[in-house]
């Protein structure tokens, strides 16, 4: 067991799957010799050479476009998007055709669009936005988005292995902060399995990405200041999303709060909190509660940006009003 | 004024650096802007400039060391005046909790509102949403939790094995064997399902006591008589005795506030408004329209609101508020020439006054007899918050309120 950055564990994912099949290949901006905005390529151009490690112009729209091409005549593209708010240039290439070709012409599109996302980074409007949402509302495009190492690693690996399309948003604020020892046995997580970070009763918290943390702060806190016991769901996979479990889990506590890093409007809670409503109606002892950004965009300002943020803070103050319905 | 140094973040993802070379050592001059040291990130190595002009007082961070972003690695003693120092206001209690507190003072509203949970487990378990709504919740304003009602639950499942009986009544559970040439088998409807729920609940809820008073109500009936048709023809509405009943009650429930509550729990909720519940008997059923703030009301308007009420309640033209947020209620056990009775309180107000038939009786007024229209007055209340000396002056005044009746 060596301990591995969740930074680490991607790289550590891309380099078995290219080891393993050799149909796997990246492309991206900077990804080769430089090693990657963030370096999470590092070391692969050196390990595979410039026809599996290639360097793209800047244009996201070009990248996925590419990497379409080349998923559809067989081999398995890795795109990298330098940030996850540069996605929005190749948007139409990702829902107009990655996302139809199986539904049109029966063409599997087995390709991989890493996107780097997240706040709490200082990187302002257009380094630091959460564009799950976005893909979340198109048929056909699975969406992927680990907490930790060994989930960053395990959902890349079954993301590259998928037979559709899947865009891996992977946490910038999580890279180098997230340290696990891995096993040195392979690890692979399915797709559409969420995880119970934390184990309770009283009040369920659904969320992903880099919020796990904060929701098991205040999980934490919760306990031990107030008794309230918090069951925290770490989704991993948000499309398709684990609804067995969280109604489950529903059943059980009566009481839910969604967490996300994306802003509030139209965002991924909304669809779970209608689901909930639902399917599970008569089992809700409150209304379902939202944490989430604000609906604005990314402040620079660092004292805005913490303010525009969900924190262990806001997200336990929301559970004990919950509590208190 | 001294100034921190902080380690500087040199990208969106790096939560580190590493010091590789001082340039400036302790009680060194520097300008601001100046470049002073060196450091190494996992993407990139850096000369790091100050930020302030002044004397390098303190160096926290040597070479080699790796310090979190945002760590304080350095101090310079700035030869600036103190600027203005941003002040820190305490934060002041966020509005919200503040109403939130107020709110929570009021009565029993959250008691209104059932959740989808509580509703789902009180149907499974057999119990009525009237039943329910007698546990103690702990919500916010009173609201009954899935943990109020499942405790309540058990509490009286540990009852049960000296209350079977009562579990009989309440679940209206069907004796497998009947010997149907012997017995007309008659499934209850809804409606006689809740109206048995509900005197069960009533009566397990509420120790009931039953007050009975005579009245000589010669006065009004004299009245009645007399104005009962020009009453009808200014006014389209028949002048009843219930009218004046339902105004004697408004006049004692002001000087008895008590009997106009609820109970909570350990809490008496005495409510301000005064909505009577007019006990209705229909062919199958027993329906309790309410007149709403019959202290306010005239006689006129008490005979003109009973008249709409009896009407649209024969038609089955009540709407659900007709029916709800009765404080006390009258019922008539006089119909068929019955004297009193002895009725059940309408959860969760803690009064009920049964009134029975007017006959001409032989009493003894000033010393000799003579022939009266008499009434029994039944009152029957909840001894849990209400004592029977309460209740004997609140139907004393009663009694004196119709004897005493005049028109002006």
């Amino acid at each position: 067991m060596a301990t591995s950055t969740y930074l680490e564990a991607i790289n550590q994912a891309l380099f078995e799957e290219m080891e393993r099949d050799e149909s796997v290949f990246l492309l991206g901006e900077d990804i080769g010799i430089y090693g990657g905005a963030f370096k999470v390529t590092k070391g692969l151009y050196k390990a595979f050479g410039g026809d599996r490690v290639i360097d793209t112009p800047i244009s996201e729209s070009a990248i996925i476009g590419s990497a379409i091409g080349a998923a559809i005549t067989g081999l398995r593209p890795v795109a990298e998007m330098q940030f996850a708010d540069f996605i929005t240039v190749g948007f139409n290439q990702l829902v107009a055709n990655a996302a139809t070709l199986y539904y049109r012409h029966n063409i599997p599109v087995p390709m991989v669009v890493r996107a780097p996302s997240g706040g709490g980074i200082r990187g302002g409007p257009f380094h630091s936005r959460n564009p799950e949402a976005w893909f979340f509302h198109q048929p056909g495009l699975k969406i992927v988005a680990p907490a930790t190492a060994r989930d960053a690693k395990g959902l890349l690996k079954s993301s590259i292995r998928d037979n559709n399309p899947v865009i891996y948003f992977e946490h910038k604020y999580l890279y180098r902060r997230v340290k696990e020892e891995l096993p040195k046995e392979e690890i692979v997580v399915p797709l559409g399995k969420a995880n119970i970070s934390r184990e309770g009763d009283d009040v369920t918290v659904i969320t992903y990405g880099a919020m796990v943390f904060e929701c098991l702060d205040a999980a934490k806190k919760l306990f031990e200041e107030h008794d309230i016991s918090a069951q925290v769901i770490d989704l991993r996979t948000l499309q398709p999303l684990d609804m067995e479990l969280i109604l489950q889990s529903v059943q059980k506590t009566s009481r839910v709060v969604i967490v996300h890093e994306a802003s509030l409007s139209g965002g991924i809670g909304a669809e779970i909190a209608a689901r909930i409503s639902e399917k599970a109606f008569e089992y809700l002892d409150a209304p379902v509660k939202r944490i989430a950004s604000l609906d604005t965009p990314t402040p620079f300002s660092p004292i805005l940006e913490n303010e525009f943020m969900p924190n262990a803070e806001k997200i336990y103050n929301a559970i004990l009003e919950i509590m208190k319905f | 004024m001294k100034v921190d140094m902080v380690m500087p973040q040199m990208g969106e993802s790096i939560v580190e650096g590493t010091i590789v070379k001082w340039l400036k050592h302790k009680g060194d001059a520097v300008e601001k802007e100046e470049i002073i040291l060196e450091i190494s990130t996992d993407k990139v190595d850096s000369e790091i400039p100050s930020p302030a002009s002044g004397i390098l007082d303190e160096i926290l961070a040597e070479e080699g060391e790796t310090v979190q972003v945002g760590g304080v690695i350095a101090r310079i003693e700035s030869n600036k005046k103190p600027g203005k120092a941003a002040k820190t206001e305490e934060p002041q209690p966020r509005q919200k909790e503040e109403e939130y507190e107020q709110v929570s003072a009021e009565e029993d509203r959250g008691k209104v509102f059932l959740s989808p949970v509580v509703k789902k487990i009180a149907r499974e378990n057999d119990i009525s949403l009237n039943e329910v709504k007698t546990i103690n919740g702990s919500g916010a304003h009173g609201r009954i939790t899935k943990s109020d009602i499942l405790e309540y639950i058990s509490s009286k499942g540990k009852e049960k094995p000296s209350g079977q009986t009562e579990k009989a009544a309440s679940t209206f559970a069907e004796q497998t064997e009947i010997k149907t040439e012997s017995v007309t088998v008659i499934p209850m409807d809804h409606v006689r399902k809740r109206i048995a729920e509900h005197m069960v609940m009533s009566k397990k809820t509420a120790p009931h006591v039953t007050t009975v008073a005579e009245a000589d109500l010669t006065k009004i009936v004299t009245y009645r008589e007399k104005a009962k048709k020009s009453f009808e023809e200014q006014h389209g509405v028949k002048l009843t005795f219930t009218s004046f009943f339902v105004q004697a009650i408004a006049s004692a429930l002001k000087q008895f506030p008590l009997l106009n509550s609820s109970v909570d729990g350990d809490r008496i909720l005495q409510k301000k408004d005064i909505h009577i519940g007019i006990a209705v008997g229909l062919e199958d059923k027993l329906i309790v329209p309410v007149i709403r703030h019959a202290d306010d009301l005239s006689l006129i308007g008490i005979a003109k609101a009973l008249a709409d009420l009896t009407l649209r309640t024969r038609d089955k033209k009540l709407n659900p508020e007709d029916v709800q947020g009765g404080t006390f209620s009258l019922t008539n056990i006089g119909t068929y020439g019955n004297l009193f009775g002895t009725p059940i309180i309408n959860q969760p107000q803690v009064g009920i006054l049964g009134t029975g038939a007017i006959k001409e009786r032989p009493v003894v007024v000033d010393g000799m007899i003579a022939i009266r229209n008499m009434i029994y007055l039944s009152l029957t209340y909840d001894h849990r918050i209400i004592d029977g000396l309460y209740a004997g002056r609140f139907m004393q005044t009663m009694v004196k309120l119709l004897q005493e009746f005049s028109s002006s």
